[in-house]
């Protein structure tokens, strides 16, 4: 039921009424949550002007912002393409035909998926740290690409995994038929055919990784959020600093979010007359942090 | 072997682990109320209401859940000395909740959205034609089976709960799961692996039952059609 209109009849004019009731209420509603919020902000005096100047100034930007920003882009487009090559690997591991690989690759994913990332997070900060292995002020950099690595490289594998599943069975028969081995007809056609398949969910994990890069945060990884709360403990001013961060990502995010869309309607004139795997996984897994 | 026994003795994984349930049970039942509201509101013929509950579902689902949750702790408790309860770590374990139940709201909203997209035209055509209006069919006719359409992914919702729980931290519950185990690492680093084996342990034994069992029910509630 993709047109939700008929979930209503067609307005007529005591309809067109209720309606326009009901669109004001909601209106008045909305506004009078909005009202609440703001006089409570600003009865704090969270609403001054000296709270939110410092955000005009270039130095806030230059010193706080915009290295915040670009340790969050680092950490994130690291973790990115290690995620992918960590689940392409993996998924094509699952579907290997050698069954001990299948399983260890299955045990491993499905692990790596049950785990809170940000456990992974402070086990590796800790455990890097204290083993010396590497530099004390690289470890949290390191923590965060590698957790957000497995755990999203593991969602990934299973994409690449629901992907394959969802090609017609005739594609592997065509590769069979032309003298490829199983190996060489997954690589060379069936997990080219799924990336492009499941590239819409491939971008809504993106989205994943750059939001759960702020998980840095609890780790002492100098990312936006981490930046932005110094601005604020410096300048007073948490409250604006939290806002205009989480502006920023929403920003990033509902950008990559729309592409993701737009992508996913393109393709499905492409990828017609398969079963939705792209969509089905794409819900999978949406909400993690 | 007795290192590791004698963990046990000195910090209190359970509770930890008991502190991670109970936020993740009533960030759930929140998120679920609310996911349902806002799922009313984007399938409703008011175009105010369609707008807010997308507006909602955008800035919620595309907001790291750890600015949500320091916010909370920053914002709302430091700052606007907002307070939920006389304790101190009672009110930060609510606003926790809160948090919790917002960001996660959101994604409820989409999962009914899928289940309601399930739901095949004639029901919604058949309502209109026994003249159930907007808010009876959606009672009786669509959000029924929408539900029962939506288990899968409501029950990944929830798995993603009991996980993000763990951020609370971030709110400074630091009674929970990562928090202690962070404690206990930094004690015991003599034993780094096995505290983070137990505790990720811990999580798939909580997860995987969870998804297990919404599968199950997902296929055994399913509508037949």
């Amino acid at each position: 039921m993709s047109a939700q209109q008929v979930l209503f009849d067609a307005p007529g004019p005591r309809a067109r009424r209720n309606i326009l009731i009901g669109n004001i209420v909601g209106v008045l509603i909305v506004l009078g949550i909005l009202a609440w919020v703001v006089s409570a902000l600003a009865d704090k005096g969270q609403l001054a002007a000296s709270m939110w100047t410092p955000f005009l100034e270039s130095r806030t930007w230059e010193f706080f912002i915009l290295p915040g920003l670009g340790n969050t882009l680092k950490a994130a487009g690291i973790a990115i393409v290690t995620s992918v090559v960590f689940g392409l690997l993996f998924g094509v591991g699952r579907l290997s035909h050698v069954a001990p690989i299948r399983w260890v690759a299955g045990v491993v994913v499905e692990f790596l998926r049950a785990v809170p990332v940000l456990l992974m997070m402070i086990f590796f900060w800790l455990a890097l740290g204290s083993s010396g292995a590497v530099k004390p002020q690289d470890a949290p950099l390191i923590a965060v690409v590698v957790a957000l690595t497995l755990y999203n490289g593991s969602v990934i594998a299973e994409l690449v995994r629901s992907g394959v599943y969802g090609l017609p069975k005739g594609q592997r028969e065509a590769g069979m038929a032309i003298g490829l081995t199983r190996n060489q007809s997954l690589r060379s056609i069936e997990v080219p055919q799924a990336l492009i398949a499941m590239l819409p969910a491939l971008i809504s994990q993106f989205v994943v990784i750059l939001k759960d890069s702020a998980l840095g945060f609890i780790i002492t990884y100098p990312e936006l959020l981490q930046y932005t709360r110094r601005l604020g403990v410096g300048e007073g001013n948490v409250i604006p600093s939290l806002i205009v961060a989480a502006a920023i990502f929403i920003a990033i995010n509902f950008a990559l979010s729309t592409l993701a869309t737009r992508l996913s309607v393109l393709l499905s004139f492409r990828t017609k007359g398969r079963r939705p795997a792209a969509k089905e996984a794409l819900a999978m897994d949406a909400a993690s942090t | 072997m007795e290192n590791y026994l004698s963990l046990f003795e000195t910090y209190d994984v359970p509770a930890a682990f008991w502190v991670n349930i109970q936020l993740s049970f009533w960030a759930a039942i929140w998120a679920l109320a609310i996911g349902t509201v806002l799922a009313l509101f984007r399938i409703s013929p008011i175009p105010s209401l369609q707008w807010f509950g997308a507006a909602y579902v955008n800035i919620f689902r595309n907001t790291p859940l750890t600015i949500i949750l320091a916010f909370g702790f920053l914002g709302l408790f430091s700052v606007m000395q907002i307070s939920l309860a006389d304790e101190l770590d009672v009110s930060l374990f609510r606003i926790a909740i809160v948090g919790l139940a917002l960001y996660h709201a959101a994604f409820a909203c989409e999962a009914i959205r899928s289940g309601v997209n399930t739901v095949p035209l004639g029901q919604a055509e058949a309502a209109r034609a026994i003249g159930l209006s907007f808010l009876p069919a959606a009672r009786l006719i669509i959000l029924p089976q929408a539900f029962r359409g939506a288990i899968a992914p409501l029950g990944n919702v929830l798995i993603a709960l009991i996980k993000n729980s763990t951020v609370a931290a971030a709110g400074s519950v630091a009674t929970e799961a990562s928090g202690l185990m962070k404690t206990m690492i930094e004690f015991r680093s003599d034993l780094v692996i096995p505290i983070f084996l137990t505790f990720a342990l811990g999580f798939v034994i909580l997860v995987i039952p969870i998804g297990l069992l919404t599968t199950w029910a997902s296929r055994k509630l399913a509508v037949a059609r």
